[in-house]
């Protein structure tokens, strides 16, 4: 049986701002309860039916008490506002030298993929002091990746990428849960977050077997499913070259910008017809049905680690729009059948 | 509130066979084809509690399992339990509770009608809750659902093994009953009230129905259609929430929210209605700030409709969604303090008296603060990360759903209860249940606060074993708040046959339903009433000494 | 008003729980109004699902778009419109107390209904042979497959849900089709016309909006 505990452990850089929050909370909700029960009790014992006391001279100009506690009622709720607001930006705004951690769920297991291609099935090891963004995506139903002891949660949807970050602050095991409804095993769907010392987390990372990395596995997939038939330096197809790609603005067609990061990289494999390149004709076909989110995961890590090379090939150069016309509207059209 | 004096009348013997109950025959005919509202209200309580008590044997069941980390059930059953408890207490118990049974009865005589503008109507519409009802229970009979009361997609539409369809229908069903009640009460406040009865002088509790219909008629569309669309997306394995097409199962999150955000104060703005007929009634004062009362039930159907997605703070919506989301809902909470502040106000210099009606309303009033104001911590962008999906979601909640609303179903139960059947309870024991529904309620769900700030999710039928203890205080407070609910039901059929008969208007209440017999005859009045005052004029003296 | 006094029903009285016969009317009115709004927003929820799926994939939509039959559609949008328009004269001449062409031009309205069942039925036939119909037999190759799925399970949603709205309308329809022929409306009362006419108009703007929404998408442009 457990003890009376009543807070759980605290073991990242949001944890503690969280318990402050909550502090604030609960001190903001004591007081107005105070305030509240304190009144309506002094009033129940003082003007209960029988008491004799004086009532005479009740509160007129009702519109003036009115308009004081509408007033201290919204500022208070303001302030509690933005330092929720405050927190909740930092979040969700990872630092940029976070590691990736790439997370898939699935009825009813975590599989987590580190950059260098080690694999862990729920279970997550991670080095103390280091920011780490995790990239959360479902195989099937909703999950939801949540360590109260970091206070954090984000739920892993089906068809989309969503991330999540924190710094670990203490070494320890913690506990990690589903928390979205999944089905039958919802409940069992969990398992531990394991905070190491950097020099320990690296013997891990090494003890897991190097095998090839996530990039790595991502290079041989992109030559496998025919990417590089079309993307390839030596390929003919007018299609973008993909170095230097990820995080850059990329001009859409019919016009808009949206910044290259997984999720383009993913509804472009997927769904190549929903934001065209400018400038190029959308004859990509879609993958979708044929590449699985482990694979998804694995050709996302490969483009992105081509962020920092620059296209050998100055005929299509980084995609920030096409050099040379789009083909005409009809053609686009005839491709599309 | 009228032209007569209203006390005074507590003595006189006024039941006589002309009445509701009697008049157009006893048998079971004339009370399924009846169009009158005061019938179809009794019809509404009959089979509402039915369904309070179906919700409440799966919560037994639900605590009874989390006594022990393992449980005692599969999971499937036990998430085919919380699924039903859920989806019963909202549509078949919370939804309905009291706008269809006391909304049903006390409006007409409140504006001093003959009846609702539509009978017919209102009569069909209990015909589609109990083939709703029945549908759900068939659900549940044949093998349950288990998707919980949300029915997120793709989960309900691809992967669940349950009888979702069957489910989605009854809810479906459901909707149009509530829907058609809605407009009956819009129609009827809009058109039915009698000379004198302007909108200013019309009690709250009509108000709190008029703004909970407005949601009713505007809201439950969405989600019936909604419901629709899951349910032809399973049976045909396509469609627009499934990812697998390019789908979107935020889409469904979004619709479901914008339907069963507003729904939440379905579920409480009747409840606040309650509250201001018996404070006042108990504080022998008028209510504090009618006009502000009365708007903030208003504002609140309306900026209901625009805060839904503070139940996706973590789904995956943008971070400017959250940001605006998370500000709206504070900015709705505000006319829900306006009147708490304005109940508390109520009581001040006043002549209270603690009849069981009053002790229910005081611990409404209780329960809902505490419960609104942890509706803050989940409208605090940063904490709901840690905490959604915990029990503390599922504590707030009970505080304002449990607490809030079920108490004020029963305030309001005990106080027209002489009025609807005739007769007076017991008043002791009626201050017992109260109480020991107060207190096993907050030794049930307080700790359940406790259990999500430490990471206890919702929706597991197994927990890690140091939440053990906290949960078994709630599973033992559940005890005792059975107890405390299974009690009126005792005192209150015991009342039904041997209760001492009541007068027109023992609480010495002002109010149209007061004017007439107990329990009125069919059609309400014996002459239309006409108004000349605005209500609660309670006299600044103890009551009902005087004549 | 010469057959007023054949008439086999009375004078209407109000229902018991109306003070006058001004009041039943005006509460009949105000309901239908009331439900009126009911169903703006139970097409709103379907119309939400299509905007967000077509600003999702617009190539998709355009596509599909293409598939469906124009010609149709456009027939029933006049067959509908002219339907509206005879339902309105129904109700003048209903104000009027004129009994006979009260029932004839509602009549006229049930027939222009069934008519657009008819077609509509037609259409889906011919969505039935090409594979349009999702889950049941759709069969579509293409990188838009998906997208174009998408669009023709809204598009049966949306029509059906409408259809079914039309069949309720025939039934309505000829219920006060026949109350008016036995001289049940006078002057002084013919609300259940003018609550029907109010019905069938709101039945028939919900397809102005659909009809562009379904024919037109693709087919703008060159
Ligand atoms: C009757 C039902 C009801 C009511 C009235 C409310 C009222 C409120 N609810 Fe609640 N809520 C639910 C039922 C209800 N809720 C349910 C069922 C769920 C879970 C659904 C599910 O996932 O299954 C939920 C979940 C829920 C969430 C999502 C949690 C999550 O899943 O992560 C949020 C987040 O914002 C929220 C907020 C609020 C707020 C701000 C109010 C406000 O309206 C409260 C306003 C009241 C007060 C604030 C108290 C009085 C005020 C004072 C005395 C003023 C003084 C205060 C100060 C100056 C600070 N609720
Ligand atoms: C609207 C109203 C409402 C009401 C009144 C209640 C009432 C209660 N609820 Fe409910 N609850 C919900 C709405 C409500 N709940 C919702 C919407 C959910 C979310 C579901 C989901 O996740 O999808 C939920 C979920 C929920 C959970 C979380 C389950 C989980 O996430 O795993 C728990 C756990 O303690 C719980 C407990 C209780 C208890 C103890 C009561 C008590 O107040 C009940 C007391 C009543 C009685 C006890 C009745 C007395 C009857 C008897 C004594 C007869 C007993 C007969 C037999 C045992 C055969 N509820
Ligand atoms: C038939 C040729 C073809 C094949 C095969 C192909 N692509 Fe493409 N791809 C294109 C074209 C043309 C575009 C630009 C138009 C567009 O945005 O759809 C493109 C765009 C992209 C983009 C967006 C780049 C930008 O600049 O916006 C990414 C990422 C991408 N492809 C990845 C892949 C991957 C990964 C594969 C293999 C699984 C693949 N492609 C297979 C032709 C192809
Ligand atoms: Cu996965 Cu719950
Ligand atoms: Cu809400």
């Amino acid at each position: 049986m457990g003890s009376m505990q009543i807070l759980p452990a605290t073991a990242s850089s949001h944890a503690a701002d969280m318990d402050w929050l909550f502090a604030a909370l609960v001190g903001t909700s004591g007081f107005i309860l105070l305030l509240v029960f304190g009144l309506m009790i002094t009033f129940c014992v003082r003007y209960r039916a029988n008491s004799k006391v004086e009532r005479g001279n009740r509160l007129g100009r009702t519109w003036r008490l009115e308009a004081a506690w509408t007033a201290a009622t919204f500022a208070a709720f303001l302030a509690l506002y933005f330092w929720g607001a405050d927190l909740y930006i930092r979040i969700h705004r990872p630092p940029p030298d976070a590691t990736d951690v790439y997370v898939v769920g699935k009825q009813w297991m975590w599989k987590i993929e580190h950059a260098g291609g080690q694999r862990e099935i729920d279970s997550l090891h991670v080095p103390v002091g280091r920011p780490v963004r995790l990239v959360l995506t479902s195989q099937d139903v909703i999950h939801d990746f949540a360590i109260p002891a970091f206070r954090i949660r984000q739920d892993a949807v089906p068809g989309r990428y969503e991330t999540l970050w924190f710094t670990p602050t203490e070494v320890g095991e913690y506990p990690l849960y589903c928390a979205e409804f999944c089905g039958t095993y919802h409940a069992r769907m969990g398992g531990s977050v394991v905070v190491m010392e950097p020099s320990d987390f690296q013997r891990w990372l090494d003890g897991q077997g190097a095998g090839p990395s996530l990039a790595q596995e991502g290079e041989a997939l992109f030559r496998q499913y025919g990417c590089s038939g079309c993307h390839g330096a030596a390929s003919t197809v007018h299609a973008p070259r993909l170095e230097g790609l990820f995080g850059r603005p990329v001009p859409l067609e019919g016009g808009g910008t949206v910044i290259a990061d997984d999720r383009y990289i993913r509804d472009s494999i997927l769904l190549p017809r929903s934001e065209i390149a400018a400038g190029y004709p959308p004859v990509m076909p879609s993958f979708a049905g044929q590449i699985g989110e482990d694979e998804l995961l694995k050709l996302v890590a490969y483009i992105k680690s081509l962020a920092d090379r620059t296209a050998g090939n100055t005929e299509a150069g980084p995609p920030a729009g096409g050099k040379q016309a789009g083909p005409p509207a009809g053609s686009a059209e005839k491709d599309a059948r | 509130m009228t032209t007569a004096t209203v006390t005074g009348k507590t003595d006189e013997p006024v039941v006589g066979t002309r009445n509701y109950l009697t008049e157009g025959g006893v048998t079971l005919r004339s009370w399924l084809l009846t169009r009158d509202h005061k019938r179809i209200a009794i019809l509404y309580t009959l089979s509402i509690t039915l369904f309070f008590f179906v919700g409440g044997a799966a919560a037994t069941l639900i605590r009874l399992n989390l006594v022990t980390p393992p449980g005692i059930f599969t999971p499937d059953v036990y998430n085919r339990l919380f699924t039903l408890h859920g989806i019963v207490m909202v549509w078949f118990f919370l939804i309905p509770s009291i706008p269809n049974t006391m909304g049903n009865f006390l409006i007409p005589l409140m504006i001093g009608a003959k009846d609702l503008a539509f009978p017919r109507l209102n009569l069909l519409s209990w015909y589609l809750y109990m083939a709703a009802g029945l549908l759900a229970l068939f659900a549940i009979v044949i093998g349950g659902v288990d998707t919980g009361w949300t029915f997120y997609t793709p989960f309900s539409s691809m992967y669940s093994n349950g009888y979702v369809v069957l489910a989605l229908a009854a809810v479906f069903t459901a909707g149009f009953s509530s829907i058609l009640t809605g407009l009956n009460f819009i129609v009827t406040t809009h058109r039915m009230r009698a000379p004198g009865m302007t909108w200013y002088r019309l009690p709250v509790f009509v108000w709190s129905n008029y703004a909970t219909s407005i949601i009713m008629v505007l809201a439950t569309p969405v989600l019936a259609i909604t419901l629709a669309l899951v349910a032809v997306e399973r049976l045909l394995q396509v469609g627009i929430f499934d990812p697998a097409l390019g789908g979107d199962p935020l889409l469904f999150q979004h619709l479901f929210w914008f339907y069963s955000h507003p729904a939440v104060y379905i579920m409480i703005l009747p409840g606040f209605g309650v509250i201001s007929e018996v404070v006042p009634c108990f504080a022998r004062k008028p209510l504090f700030g009618y006009k502000f009362v009365v708007w903030s039930s208003i504002t609140i159907s309306v900026i209901g409709f625009f805060v839904w997605a503070h139940h996706m703070f973590v789904a995956g919506i943008s971070l400017y969604a959250g940001l605006v989301f998370s500000l709206l809902s504070y900015v709705i909470a505000v006319p829900s303090a306006i009147k708490v502040f304005n109940w508390t106000a109520t009581l001040h210099k006043g002549w209270i008296s603690f009849d069981a009606p009053m002790l229910y309303a005081l611990g409404f009033i209780g329960l809902f603060t505490i419960g609104g104001l942890t509706g803050l911590f989940l409208a605090n962008l940063a904490f709901d990360v840690h905490v959604t999906d915990t029990y503390f979601v599922v504590a707030h909640f009970h505080y304002i759903m449990v607490g809030g609303m079920v108490s004020a179903y029963f305030a309001g139960l005990h106080y027209w209860w002489p009025k609807v059947t005739g007769r007076l309870y017991h008043e002791w024991w009626a201050r017992i249940a109260a109480l020991l529904i107060f207190f096993g309620f907050n030794l049930t769900f307080f700790p359940q606060f406790i259990l999500g700030y430490l990471g206890m999710q919702r929706r597991y039928f197994s927990y890690a074993p140091e939440f053990q203890l906290w949960n078994i205080f709630s599973s033992a407070g559940a005890s005792v708040l059975a107890v405390g609910y299974v009690l009126p039901f005792f005192y209150l059929g015991w009342s039904l046959f041997r209760g001492q008969r009541a007068g027109a208007n023992p609480w010495a209440a002002t109010g149209l339903e007061w004017q007439t017999s107990s329990p009125p005859p069919t059609h309400n009045f014996d002459r239309t009433p006409t108004v000349t005052r605005p209500p609660y004029q309670y006299r600044p003296e103890p009551e009902p000494q005087d004549v | 008003m010469s057959d007023a006094r054949r008439e086999p029903w009375p004078d209407p009285s109000p229902e018991p729980q109306y003070a006058t016969m001004a009041q039943q009317a005006e509460a009949a009115s105000f309901g239908m109004w009331v439900f009126l709004a009911t169903e703006v927003l139970f097409f709103g929820g379907m119309l939400l699902a299509y905007a967000w799926a077509r600003g999702s994939f617009p190539a998709g939509f355009a596509e599909a778009g293409r598939h469906t039959k124009i010609f149709i559609g456009s027939v029933n949008t006049v067959v509908l419109l002219t339907s509206s328009f005879t339902m309105a004269w129904a109700v003048n001449a209903a104000e009027h107390g004129r009994r006979r062409p009260t029932a004839w031009l509602l009549a006229a309205t049930a027939l222009l209904a069934l008519l657009f069942l008819a077609l509509k039925g037609v259409e889906y036939h011919q969505e039935w042979t090409e594979h349009l119909v999702p889950g049941l037999n759709f069969r579509e190759e293409g990188p838009n497959a998906h997208a174009v799925e998408l669009f023709y399970f809204l598009y049966f949603m949306l029509t059906g849900i409408h259809g079914i709205h039309v069949t309720i309308g025939i039934g309505l329809i000829a219920v006060t089709m026949v109350r008016a022929w036995r001289g049940a409306f006078s002057e002084r009362y013919y609300t259940p016309v003018e609550v029907t006419g109010l019905y069938w108009h709101f039945v028939d703007i919900v397809w102005i909006f659909l009809y562009p929404l379904i024919y037109l998408v693709g087919r703008s442009g060159p």
